[in-house]
């Protein structure tokens, strides 16, 4: 069991990541990376939602109705989405303002979705709530290092402390505006992607469609 | 047997979970059952945190005027600093102060209310919120009965966000004190810059008006030649933030100006507006 919980957690930490492998989740990945704070908020924002949502929807997952199945994990994960939101207006008020309607649209992020309909669905709470944590997790890395390059590319900044001086202060790095720009999260999560595959070839997949040698001769 | 369908009928909550899952019946209970229980839980977070909530909120704006009065250091007790400022509701079209009791009034609420609101002409609107309230909130510093800096709340759009903040005008009505933004939404790093405290600084000490009375502070492309007359109207641009640098230009000039606080500041420094 603890092995299993173990293995649940850590599995989508690389092999299985939520965002690079399962590339579910990319557009907020593109929103809240331009500093490493709103990352950090974000992704316990996120873990917190995916672990209890997965949690919750395994636990009747007997009695769902496959009509309204996605009704019911929605209606589920928006609850628990505006009382997490809620919570943050109460004791993290700055946080909460700099993230604005991102935490709101914790919503509609496919991952909390699809770690709802893919795995809690089938399996008990416990491990379902565990596979969120895991999930959750696999996020928060990959928002964090994307986080890390656009804020200190972007402001010469890590979690609003000064790391290099910035040309406009006097020092010698003239910041890239186009790291705070969302395009450049594509860069960087498209850099990471080819990254992780070089290290991990099993996550290649085959190409869906090979180019045809054309031979002279065919075409005639 | 006869037993076993006695107790089922007279529980009626597990008669209905055990049908089968896709029955019109269980899938309304389950629909209902769940949305009962999903906004039982919001209600209760919304309605015992809102308190905390407002706390923030209202701690958040002392906080944005004591930093534009420059009155804010970090160990500053905000309550207790605040208590040094005088707050007034202003009627902006005669510049009159109005008898509602300053606590209660919400300036942004009251735009939205059709009996307390003017709507703005495409030519007066010069800050693009298309409405505002007739009454406005305006905080006075005050020594020895002798005002030393006034802060008018403004607000206006930039490029994604509608920017709201306070100015702070020294006792001639002129210079500036600051300026700061306590809520906006613009690109982090972009016009997000609006909140750099080296930028913000540059604003102490401008001259909002020219000797006719004019609104003249604004932001210029680059940085600000002090050597050329009128600099002491000029703000460095920010880069890569053009469309939010106008909108803070814009703001700024029609809240100083005819259609904002124009008719107030000009009752001040007849003096007739104490």
């Amino acid at each position: 069991m603890a092995n299993q919980i173990k293995k649940t957690v850590t599995d989508p930490l690389i092999d299985n990541n939520p965002i690079t492998l399962q590339v579910l989740g990319v557009c907020s990945a593109l929103a809240v990376t331009t500093n490493m704070m709103a990352a950090f908020i974000m992704s316990i924002a996120l873990t917190t939602v995916c672990a209890f949502a997965s949690a919750a929807i395994s636990s009747i997952r007997n009695h769902i109705p496959a009509s309204i199945r996605i009704i019911v994990q929605m209606t589920i994960i928006a609850s628990l989405v505006i009382i997490v939101d809620q919570l943050l207006k109460a004791y993290a008020y700055e946080a909460s303002k700099q993230l604005s309607v991102f935490v709101g649209l914790i919503i509609t992020n496919c991952i909390v979705l699809g770690r709802a309909e893919a795995f809690a669905m089938k399996n008990p709470p416990v491990m379902s709530f565990f596979d969120g944590i895991g999930n959750g997790l696999g996020y928060s890395l990959i928002l964090l290092s994307v986080a890390f390059f656009r804020e200190l590319l972007g402001t010469g900044k890590l979690f609003g402390h000064q790391i290099v001086a910035v040309a406009s202060e006097g020092g010698w790095y003239i910041p890239n505006g186009l790291m705070l720009l969302p395009p450049s999260a594509f860069f960087v999560i498209g850099l990471l992607i080819w990254a992780i595959r070089s290290w991990k070839k099993e996550q290649i997949e085959s190409p869906d469609y090979q180019i045809h040698q054309v031979h002279r001769t065919e075409v005639l | 047997m006869a037993m076993e369908q006695q107790t089922k009928k007279s529980n009626p909550f597990t008669e209905l979970l055990d049908l089968p899952n896709d029955s019109p019946k269980k899938t309304l209970f389950v629909a209902i059952m769940l949305c009962l229980v999903c906004s039982i839980l919001v209600a209760i977070s919304a309605v015992a945190l809102k308190p905390q909530q407002l706390a923030n909120k209202e701690a958040d704006i002392k906080k944005n005027i004591l930093a534009v009065t420059g009155l804010l250091a970090d160990d500053t007790d905000v309550n207790k600093a605040f208590k040094r400022f005088e707050v007034k509701i202003v009627d902006l079209a005669t510049g009159k102060y109005s008898d509602i009791e300053p606590n209660t009034y919400d300036q942004y609420k009251a735009a939205k209310d059709p009996a307390r609101n003017v709507i703005l002409t495409a030519e007066q609107d010069r800050a693009n919120i298309r409405k505002r309230a007739k009454l406005a909130t305006v905080y006075l510093l005050k020594e020895n009965d002798v005002v030393k800096q006034v802060v008018l709340p403004v607000h206006g759009y930039g490029l994604w966000s509608t920017l709201y903040g306070f100015i702070s005008l020294e006792s001639d009505l002129n210079t500036i004190g600051g300026l700061q933004f306590y809520a906006h939404a613009e690109t982090p790093g972009l016009g997000g810059e609006v909140d750099n405290p080296s930028w913000r600084d540059q604003w102490k000490g401008k001259k909002a008006f020219d000797d006719q009375g004019n609104v003249k502070i604004k932001l210029i492309r680059g940085k600000v030649d002090y050597t050329q007359a009128g600099a002491e109207h000029q703000i460095d641009g920010l880069s890569g933030a053009t469309l939010t640098g106008n909108g803070v230009s814009n703001l700024v000039n029609y809240w100083l100006g005819d259609h904002g606080f124009g008719p107030y500041l000009t009752k001040m420094r007849s003096g007739t507006g104490q």
